[in-house]
């Protein structure tokens, strides 16, 4: 699977939704231990408990080197991972609403 | 990556939050969600090419927007106070279309190519529909928004908003469901303006409720704000002015107004000493002035809350020059001063804004006005400081050459506008033997005021230089502006010929 900015993603363990910001090439990209699914496939797999500490919708998750970019857009149980890194939320610079 | 993700989320972070006040009627996230699907059906199936809303605000506007975005068709919405010619040949453009009028002006348009719908049928239509999810288009290269310059300077232009300008714009400056939720924004700029489309879109995606206000009357405003309790507004400055008249003429006691929060304000040129006023009149809110346009997706620079304060009353001339500042670029904004040859200028040297980043369009569908490595030359004129606080001086088209000096009408307007005696000022070039152009001024005078050509000119010299002295003033009873509050000098430059 290709990973492309604006490409969503569903988590197989848990009701979590993603959409791709910044892109990286790779297959390595698991929730909940498991890897993420295009809207369309279906499966449902067991989650790997270690991987269970949960994503927030409207939270943006990176790596350390921010090589990588993802916004959660349905929260669930999992955590997201990417080659085994566990992802971070990265903070929206507070800004004084302007509209 | 679709605007209407952020209409998503929101119902399904919090659906029963109300989302929506229009004239005492609300809709909570879900219902604007589930009115939003049930016309992207109904735009998906007409076969219409876009959508366009030819009305003041109400519900149908956020549901069109969101609505036509899900199905992959471009909003349009166009300026109700065209007149029927300017209206033909814009809709002339967008063929066929689905038009979502006034309900009493459905007739006027049954000829054109497309459908046409009143404002309350169409929204009724919805009501009765039934409940469908429908599977947006994902294609952020996809145009959400086709807006129509205000055409001040000639035939009006199709600016194109795609999706993954406006998406880059909203995450880049909002913090998802960063409202909490008594917050409530008054939306009173009109639906066709870039800041009516962005309040929106910023404010759904804040989860921050939005109260509309159909046309503007400043005693309206401010009664809204009290009965609804609204914490944020966005004004153009003419909508200020009259606010604040209001306030000191006791029309309306400040008092009442315990509820605001924060005001923010752009689309035109602040007055100073307008501000300076509300700052003094409204000390508990916040200000904020934004500077954008059409084609960068609304907001590129911000001059924030704290800078406003501390440049209110502060000592350094320099800081407090600030106030008349439209701020800092936004973090993912880059913004760069250049002269007519597209060199690069230094610090306080004036120049046309360039600007680049990912919420930047630039593009129209006649043609894309994007130069090498994605910089958009604005036509706007200004300069930078060493801090980044960027000032504006008008249009690069309005820039006087006289004598082969440029002049910015700005120099002659902020000293103008410090005097007493006036209300109002405006200066344009006008054509002339010796300089090639030369100034002339508009000048509106406060009652009373007791200015002369004579003393204007005095005054001009003895602040700046004799060539800033214009050759001809006409006293007038107002300068025209447009309803965005844009000053039309080419209606004012067409008096003295």
């Amino acid at each position: 699977m290709e990973l492309k900015p604006g490409l969503r993603l569903r988590s197989a363990v848990c009701d979590a939704e993603v959409m791709v910001i910044k892109a990286a090439a790779g297959d390595g990209l698991t929730c909940g231990g498991e890897s993420l699914l295009e809207q369309a496939q279906d499966a449902k797999a067991a989650a790997n408990p270690e991987h269970m500490h949960g994503c927030v919708i409207g939270k943006r998750y990176v790596n350390e080197a921010e090589t990588i970019e993802l916004l959660c857009i349905k929260s669930g149980e999992g955590s997201l991972y990417y080659n085994s890194d566990e992802l971070m939320t990265k903070d929206t610079k507070k800004l004084p609403s302007s509209d | 990556m679709n605007i209407a993700l952020f209409l998503q989320m929101a119902a399904e972070a919090c659906p029963d939050r109300v989302a929506l006040t229009h004239e005492g009627i609300h809709y909570s996230y879900a219902a604007l969600y589930e009115a939003a699907n049930k016309a992207a059906h109904r735009f998906s199936s007409s076969d219409c090419e876009f959508v366009s809303v030819l009305d003041v605000s109400s519900p149908a506007v956020p549901i069109s927007l969101m609505g036509a975005a899900m199905a992959g068709i471009p909003y349009v919405p166009l300026n109700y106070r065209l007149s029927e010619q300017q209206l033909g040949d814009l809709l002339d453009r967008i063929k066929p279309v689905f038009l979502i009028v006034d309900d009493f002006k459905a007739a006027e348009f049954s000829d054109i190519e497309g459908l046409v719908e009143g404002r309350q049928t169409f929204l009724t239509s919805l009501e009765l529909a039934p409940v469908e999810h429908f599977s947006c288009i994902e294609d952020p290269s996809a145009v959400a928004i086709q807006l129509f310059t205000s055409g001040t300077t000639g035939t009006p232009k199709a600016a194109l908003l795609r999706h993954e300008h406006l998406v880059s714009y909203i995450l880049g400056s909002v913090e998802f469901m960063g409202a909490a939720e008594e917050q409530a924004t008054l939306v009173s700029v009109p639906p066709y303006h870039i800041a009516g489309i962005s309040a929106v879109m910023s404010s759904i995606y804040a989860c921050r409720r939005i109260v509309q206000l159909s046309n503007f009357q400043a005693l309206e405003w401010l009664n809204l704000c009290s009965h609804e309790q609204v914490t944020n507004a966005f004004v153009v400055p003419t909508m200020m002015t009259r606010i604040i008249d209001e306030i000191e003429n006791n029309n309306f006691s400040a008092d009442a107004l315990g509820s605001l929060i924060a005001i923010a304000y752009g689309g035109g040129k602040m007055p100073l000493p307008v501000i300076e006023q509300a700052l003094d009149l409204l000390p508990a809110v916040s200000f904020t002035n934004a500077y954008g346009l059409t084609e960068t997706s609304s907001t590129v620079t911000l001059l924030g809350p704290d800078d406003h304060r501390e440049a209110v009353n502060h000592d350094d001339s320099s800081i407090r020059s600030r106030l008349a500042s439209v701020g800092k670029a936004l973090p993912s904004i880059e913004i760069e001063i250049r002269d007519e040859h597209g060199r690069k200028l230094e610090h306080h040297e004036a120049g046309e804004i360039y600007v680049r980043g990912p919420q930047v369009s630039g593009e129209y569908l006649e043609r894309n006005a994007l130069i090498e490595d994605g910089w958009f030359p604005t036509r706007d004129a200004g300069y930078m400081d060493e801090h980044g606080y960027l000032y504006l001086s008008g249009r690069a088209d309005d820039v006087i050459v006289r004598g082969g000096e440029n002049i910015s009408p700005a120099e002659i307007e902020d000293i103008l506008f410090l005097n007493s005696g006036i209300s109002d000022v405006a200066a344009v070039a006008i054509p002339s033997q010796q300089w090639g152009e030369a100034i002339a001024l508009a000048v509106v005078l406060k009652p009373k005021a007791d200015l002369t050509a004579e003393s204007i000119n005095a005054l001009i010299r003895s602040k700046l230089r004799s060539s800033r002295v214009p050759e001809v003033i006409h006293f007038v009873e107002e300068l025209p502006y447009n309803e965005a509050g844009k000053l039309l000098r080419r209606v004012i430059k067409s008096w003295f010929s």
